[in-house]
């Protein structure tokens, strides 16, 4: 089980990491969730070994890893460019780890021939590694970061510069590439979709902070800041009065922010009246965008409607949910 | 617009065979022609084959091959340390670091192994149980302080342009940082540092005034045999012999060095979003070495200049203006002489340089190739090499030049067209048809387009060519020292090289003030290389 205790990085006057807590239990799969410069490629690092935190503690079990150098972790990473050894072939890249730990050429081979099974890869052995496209060179990262059988993979935003189509397949691949190892990973990226699609838990980040972090059912439910909730894909955020009204009517009891989720939110016989202002089709079903009052919001609907109806609006209790509004708002 | 285009058509009809011919004039008598006399006297007088057979050849040939070899490795090891710094780290003293590399591009050869012999001089290093003059590492220590700025920039540019996350990815694979060195870093680096080293080698291995006066007399290269054959023992054929042993060496060694270059093209894209602080003591270590290797013979040599018997005056410097016995003029006279060469050789390299950039780069293809290549072939040929042609080819009539005072700039703007070429012809040919097409419909005509966009682009490169032919004639050395020697004529690299050869604290002061002197000259030709974008690049490994 890896345990952080309130890690902090500096880079100069710049506070990246703000007293971050984390633990991620053996065989889980954690998603690091976050805008851009929010600080989870660098928690990512500091776990690593490659940067070191001004304060704080890293822990292995009940092991203390926070002065232990990054070669000697028993980590593994996929960076997002994958970071391949151009000088060597494609099994030699794959191997690389093994070499270092001081595996025999014949047990190499083998484990080598494994991993590249494993991911998809028989055959690639002798190909030269400038020669892949960007799913196969994502492929060849992941087999040479599993190689030494690592205690830890850290993946970050392994996905993101691949093409959409590759991405959704990927990332099922990968997930359960993941748990069929059982292996313990950390999975940094800023694409909710992804972050559901794999994780076991979320930590989503803010600001060099962990902002809200547990299972995606819960995450989802009660994001609890706005800066969580949009970080997750949430958009039918509503500010509230004095009075607790808004646009929607009476949604709480005092001034401040509300979520009313999009799953609980539909069309209804009657109820809140609103005017349809667009309609996209996908999976089968209508994703919706609706005004009210001034209003955008969203939802999903099993019937066509046609643009600039008049529909109703209801929702059960349980879909409004309390948000903290975030400093930048 | 019309009459505009007429006029525009004429004058390139009339214009373009004297475009054609001036360089094909000038690359033919003064380089074509000396080099086929070497050819033609080296085989035919079949003295060649005589030398292949001589021990002495092949001891001069094996020193020459080892010292460029043993050069070229410890530039190598001093220098990487330094690159890694400069490719890895955010440091202050960073840009001091970058501009102190600088500093070996503003010394002529015979300044620097004048710089070197005031080191010797000044540490007590000429005699006793640690002599370094008139040893074999007298010789490497001035070629390692030339090169080191040489592997500093190649490999150091190179190193940062590599994404540092693949050795990231490597120690978190478990490997050491000395794995990590051998195993992904120096394959990584290879390009780089084989460019680096093989025009190191070609450097050293044509180096002539810094074996003459730091080697000693038993120190003998290919190129210090073929000027003491020539100029001392007036062995022609023996000269002429080893002078083509040169030309094919020099020649494989341009075309390994061109290819390896080529190879170094292709680069990754660099994404480095925090550049740590390194370690003081690596800090330290590191710059404190490039700051000795670097700065003190340049420091040494100025402090030298400037001592006197009692103290510190400008008199080294004002005993310039008078004419010591052991020289036909005055050194401020030769100072003189080198100054008005170097414009003249500018002036020839510029206008030959850039008609042979028109032709390179509007000229019918096949036309552009044998230019492209042929005025580049003064690259491939070492300066001695070259001195050595014109003195044995031009001596004749039709072609005798013996007693004409303009060869000198002649055989220094030989050198230096490549420079021009090598600068200006990239530049006209990344001007975008686009920009002269907009202009066009602009309503600028031809001749506008002309003076308002392809000119202005082209000037800047053609300034930067102009520095760089006017920094190699003031320090030219090699090919001058072949050239008759006329009152007139001699020129400061030559005057110092005589001055330098003699002993005596008199003369040695206004030694020093002669290569200080020549120092500041060629440093601010090197400014205006280094100040122009388009000059950058071009510095790293040419001179």
């Amino acid at each position: 089980m890896l345990r952080l205790e309130r890690v902090s990085v500096r880079f100069g006057q710049n506070q990246v990491l703000n007293q971050v807590d984390l633990t991620v239990a053996s065989g889980e799969v954690l998603v690091l969730l976050g805008p851009s410069g929010c600080g989870k490629s660098t928690l990512l690092r500091t776990i690593a070994g490659l940067e070191t935190p001004a304060a704080g503690q890293v822990f292995w079990e009940e092991q203390n890893l926070t002065a232990v150098a990054a070669h000697q972790r028993g980590f593994g990473m996929m960076f997002q460019d994958h970071a391949l050894f151009g000088h060597l072939s494609v099994a030699a890249n794959v191997a690389f780890g093994l070499r270092i730990a001081g595996w025999g050429v014949g047990q190499r081979q083998q484990k080598v021939a494994e991993l590249l099974e494993l991911v998809g890869l028989v055959g690639f052995e002798g190909r030269s590694v400038e020669t892949l496209s960007g799913g196969e060179a994502q492929r060849v990262a992941l087999a040479r970061s599993l190689a030494p059988d690592p205690r830890l993979l850290m993946l970050d935003e392994p996905l993101a510069s691949l093409d959409r189509a590759l991405r959704g397949r990927l990332v099922n691949d990968l997930g359960q590439l993941l748990r069929g190892l059982g292996q313990s990973a950390i999975y940094v990226t800023h694409d909710y979709g992804e972050a559901f699609a794999l994780a076991d838990r979320i930590a989503v980040m803010d600001g060099g902070r962990i902002a809200r972090c547990g299972r995606p059912v819960e995450v989802w439910a009660d994001p609890q800041t706005e800066a969580v909730a949009r970080s997750i894909g949430h958009q039918n955020i509503l500010s509230l009065d004095n009075q607790g009204h808004c646009v929607l009517g009476r949604l709480g009891g005092q001034a401040g922010l509300v979520l009313v989720r999009s799953d609980g939110l539909r069309l209804a016989p009657s109820g809140v009246g609103a005017r349809v202002v667009g309609s996209v089709f996908s999976q089968g079903r209508y994703d919706l965008q609706v005004e009210v009052g001034g209003q955008l919001l969203q939802l999903s609907a099993v019937e066509p409607v046609g643009l600039g109806d008049s529909v109703y609006l209801a929702w059960p209790d349980d879909a409004v949910v309390p948000l903290v509004a975030s400093a930048d708002g | 617009m019309d009459t505009d285009r007429l006029t525009l058509m004429t004058l390139r009809r009339l214009a373009w065979p004297v475009v054609v011919l001036v360089p094909v004039a000038f690359l033919g008598i003064f380089f074509l022609w000396p080099v086929t006399n070497i050819l033609v006297k080296g085989f035919v007088g079949g003295r060649l084959w005589e030398l292949l057979h001589e021990a002495v050849f092949w001891r001069v040939l094996w020193f020459t091959v080892w010292q460029a070899a043993a050069s070229t490795a410890l530039a190598l090891v001093l220098a990487l340390p330094g690159a890694h710094l400069l490719a890895r780290f955010h440091f202050r003293g960073r840009s001091l670091l970058r501009a102190l590399a600088t500093v070996p591009f503003v010394m002529p050869t015979v300044v620097v192994a004048g710089a070197f012999i005031a080191l010797f001089e000044q540490f007590g290093l000429n005699d006793g149980a640690f002599r370094m003059r008139h040893t074999v590492w007298a010789l490497l220590a001035a070629h390692v302080f030339f090169n080191l700025a040489i592997v500093l920039r190649t490999v150091g540019s190179y190193w940062e342009g590599l994404d540092g996350r693949v050795e990231e990815q490597a120690r978190l694979l478990g490997a050491r940082p000395g794995q990590v060195f051998l195993r992904v870093t120096l394959p990584r680096l290879a390009p780089a540092v084989a460019s680096a080293a093989s025009v190191v080698f070609l450097f050293c291995f044509t180096s002539f005034g810094v074996i003459l006066l730091l080697g000693g007399p038993t120190r003998a290269t290919l190129e210090t045999e073929i000027w003491r054959h020539a100029v001392w023992r007036g062995d022609m054929a023996s000269a002429s012999a080893l002078a083509v042993v040169q030309l094919g060496a020099v020649m494989s060694l341009v075309l390994v060095s061109n290819f390896l270059q080529r190879r170094r093209g292709g680069r990754e894209q660099t994404r480095l979003d925090s550049r740590p602080m390194p370690s003081r003591r690596l800090l330290g270590a590191n710059l404190g070495l490039l700051l000795v290797a670097l700065g003190l013979p340049v420091l040494v040599l100025v402090e030298r200049s400037l001592a006197t018997g009692n103290g510190y005056s400008f008199d080294n410097y004002r005993a310039l203006t008078v004419r010591v016995t052991l020289l036909p003029v005055s050194a401020l006279t030769a100072l003189g002489n080198s100054v008005l060469f170097a414009v003249v050789a500018t002036a020839l390299a510029v206008l030959v340089g850039g008609f042979a950039s028109l032709v390179v780069v509007y000229g019918r293809r096949s036309l552009s190739h044998f230019f492209d290549f042929g005025l580049m072939l003064p690259l491939g040929v070492s300066a001695v090499t070259l001195g050595f042609g014109m003195l044995v080819a031009l001596d004749a009539p039709p072609m005798d030049f013996r007693s004409w005072r303009w060869l000198v700039p002649v055989a220094h703007a030989l050198i230096g067209i490549p420079f021009v070429l090598r600068t200006v012809v990239p530049t006209l040919r990344r001007i975008d048809p686009k920009v002269r097409e907009s202009a066009a419909l602009l309503g600028a005509s031809p001749f506008q387009v002309g003076r308002l966009v392809d000119f202005p682009l082209a000037g800047r490169a053609l300034a930067v060519g102009a520095a760089f032919a006017f920094a190699v004639s003031i320090g030219e050395f090699g090919a001058t020292s072949f050239l008759p020697r006329h009152p007139d004529r001699l020129t400061a690299p030559l005057a110092l090289f005589r001055l330098l050869g003699t002993p005596g604290d008199l003369l040695r002061g206004q030694a020093m003030a002669l290569a200080v002197l020549l120092m500041v000259l060629t440093g601010l030709a090197v400014l205006v290389i280094e100040g122009r974008p388009s000059g950058r690049g071009v510095v790293r490994g040419d001179f």
